[in-house]
């Protein structure tokens, strides 16, 4: 019953939405631009592998960036 | 392995600093406008007059739009965290992922429930009830806040970890300390009142236009006596907590402090440089010939009063921080650049032969030998000691933007205080009040530069610079994101600005329009 209250509550309030509704397309533009083009072709995650591989990497980087840089 | 492309450090910060500049100009608006809007609600509930209920509505619709156009330009920055900046984000995952989880599921659910009751809940949940979720939404924005800025003030200063070179990374050790640290709770501070700053400025320019228009006069010269008082309030506090910041950035940053003031040789009886002109291209590293200054008005001793509370306190400067031998604040002698150099890669040489090392004798020997020097990580990354000195003319004159605007800020709130509804008569002064509301921007990114420039070469202060920072990515490819997001966050601010100066044309409900 209580459940049914919120879900009513909450299909009114959108229906009753005037820029909202303006506003809501907006934020559903920027997420799937975020997520669906830009997380997913610009932004991978450049540490991959198990956490003792990721480990592993960022030691190498961590203490061979130092002799190499200077 | 390929050294790093100078050149990609430099575009990395550069996309950084681009999509968190972008962030900042939402949240200050959010958690400032925010507060007013609820002081309005509270007006009606307590009043019961229709008209604050009207009132409080208007300023809740431009919240509104400010919300939905800010909400997750923030995510932008985890998703670089991950590509652009991996060894950081490796480096002290254990650290942010407290704070960050704990915004994650509180603070953010908190908002996002009771925004939905106070968008819906007009007439369908009783008066406080809905007061009540205003006032919830608004913390939970703040509480939001908090926990980003425990992980920037954790970076500035790292504490209440414990470095573990088995996995290499940093583990949290002590959560009061990281949470609650007097750094954090400053910041916390200084951040929350300076964006209240900011949302009182940004309704008395709305309200200045609609007087200036000859519209909604009521409301308009309401919201003013509202906001000001607020803003008043709020300017007192930043300054107030901006002094307690410059004390704590005295012994935890004093490059910082060094680079905001301009200063390269320190003493004791500092003063404060109240209007400096630098001399362009002096060399901020070394001695010069000639005075680095070309305008230097200064107040005597304020700046030893600030950092030591002394009027004859010692405030070192650029050169006495790269030379060392001064006596620190805990009584120890500084070292020198040169010194912490050595000693950062005395530790990056332990933890190569940690990893190496096959017996137990000599994995205990580089332990201790890495833990002996860890503090100095980071300066073993460093080419020389001028790699230290952060982009001086930049900090020092965002610096006295800040400072300078946020002291003008209490004169307007003052001064609309003062006025009331006389304010109508003056024209002139409105149209100033309405040329504000950017100048609040200007103040809020300036103090973000201080903080930000003021402490490089560093991601982490001490521990990890940027070079060291930052994943090997190809330059272009950061070049590509960078113009993405600049072409993206150029429409999007486009598209809020078009909606925000719709809704503030049409007005509030409150009364007809007169003209």
């Amino acid at each position: 019953m209580i459940l049914r209250r919120i879900v009513r509550f909450y299909l009114e309030g959108f229906r009753s939405m005037t820029l909202g509704r303006t506003l809501w397309c907006i934020i559903l533009i920027k997420l799937i631009i975020m997520f669906a083009v830009l997380k997913a072709f610009f932004f991978p995650a450049y540490l991959k592998g198990s956490a003792e591989e990721k480990g592993e990497r960022v030691s190498a980087e961590l203490t061979e960036r130092v002799e190499t840089e200077y | 392995m390929e050294p790093i492309d100078t050149s990609l450090v430099d575009w990395s910060r550069a996309q950084f600093a681009l999509t968190a500049m972008y962030h900042w100009l939402f949240v200050p608006l959010t958690l400032g406008l925010g507060v007013v809007m609820a002081i309005m609600e509270t007006l009606y509930v307590r009043t019961g007059r229709e008209f604050w209920k009207q009132t409080a509505r208007f300023w809740m619709k431009l919240f509104g739009i400010n919300f939905a156009m800010g909400v997750a330009t923030g995510i932008i920055l985890e998703f670089e965290f991950g590509t652009n900046w991996s060894n950081y984000s490796w480096f002290v995952g254990d650290i942010f992922g407290a704070p960050l989880a704990i915004e994650g599921i509180l603070a953010f659910f908190m908002e996002a429930t009771f925004i939905a009751v106070m968008y819906f809940g007009w007439n369908k949940v009783s008066k406080r009830a809905h007061l009540t979720a205003t006032w919830l939404t608004i913390v939970g924005a703040t509480i939001s806040a908090w926990w980003i800025l425990v992980a920037n003030a954790w970076m500035q200063f790292p504490q209440g970890m414990q470095f573990n070179p088995d996995t290499v990374r940093n583990e949290m050790v002590d959560f009061v300390a990281v949470a609650f640290n007097e750094g954090a709770v400053v910041k916390f501070c200084h951040t929350v009142v300076s964006s209240w700053v900011l949302g009182a400025v940004f309704v008395v320019g709305v309200s200045s236009w609609y007087l200036l228009r000859g519209r909604h006069k009521e409301f308009a010269h309401a919201s003013i006596k509202v906001a000001a008082w607020f803003g008043l309030a709020a300017a007192l506090l930043t300054a107030y907590t901006g002094h307690h910041s410059g004390r704590i950035i005295a012994v935890q940053q004093p490059m910082k402090l060094a680079a905001a003031e301009g200063l390269y040789e320190g003493g004791n009886s500092q003063g404060l440089v109240l209007a400096g002109v630098l001399r362009p291209g002096v060399d901020w590293t070394a001695p010069t010939e000639e005075d680095k200054f070309l305008l230097n008005i200064e107040m005597p001793y304020a700046l030893s009063v600030l950092a030591t509370h002394a009027a004859d306190g010692y405030v070192p400067g650029i050169r006495n921080i790269l030379e060392g031998g001064y006596t620190l604040p805990d009584g120890n002698p500084a070292l020198s650049a040169e010194e912490k150099i050595r000693r950062g890669r005395e530790a990056i040489a332990a933890l190569s032969l940690y990893r190496a090392a096959a017996d137990d004798a000599t994995k205990q020997m580089a332990l201790d030998m890495l833990r002996e020097n860890f503090a100095y990580f980071g300066y073993g990354y460093l080419k020389e000691p001028a790699d230290l000195v952060p982009p001086v003319p930049l900090t020092f004159y965002s610096f006295r933007i800040m400072v300078t605007l946020g002291g003008y800020f209490i004169v307007l709130f003052a001064g609309l205080l003062l006025l009331r509804t006389r304010v109508e008569q003056w024209r002139p002064v409105l149209w100033c009040v309405v040329c504000t509301i950017p100048m609040a921007w200007i103040a809020s990114q300036a103090g973000w530069v201080v903080a930000e420039v003021g402490r490089q070469p560093w991601a982490i202060q001490g521990l990890l610079p940027n070079v060291a920072a930052i994943s090997r990515l190809e330059v272009s490819s950061v070049q590509t994101t960078f113009f993405i997001f600049l072409g993206l966050f150029t429409l999007l601010l486009v598209a809020e600005l078009r909606i925000m100066g719709k809704a503030i044309s049409t007005g509030p409900e409150t009364d007809t329009p007169t003209a």
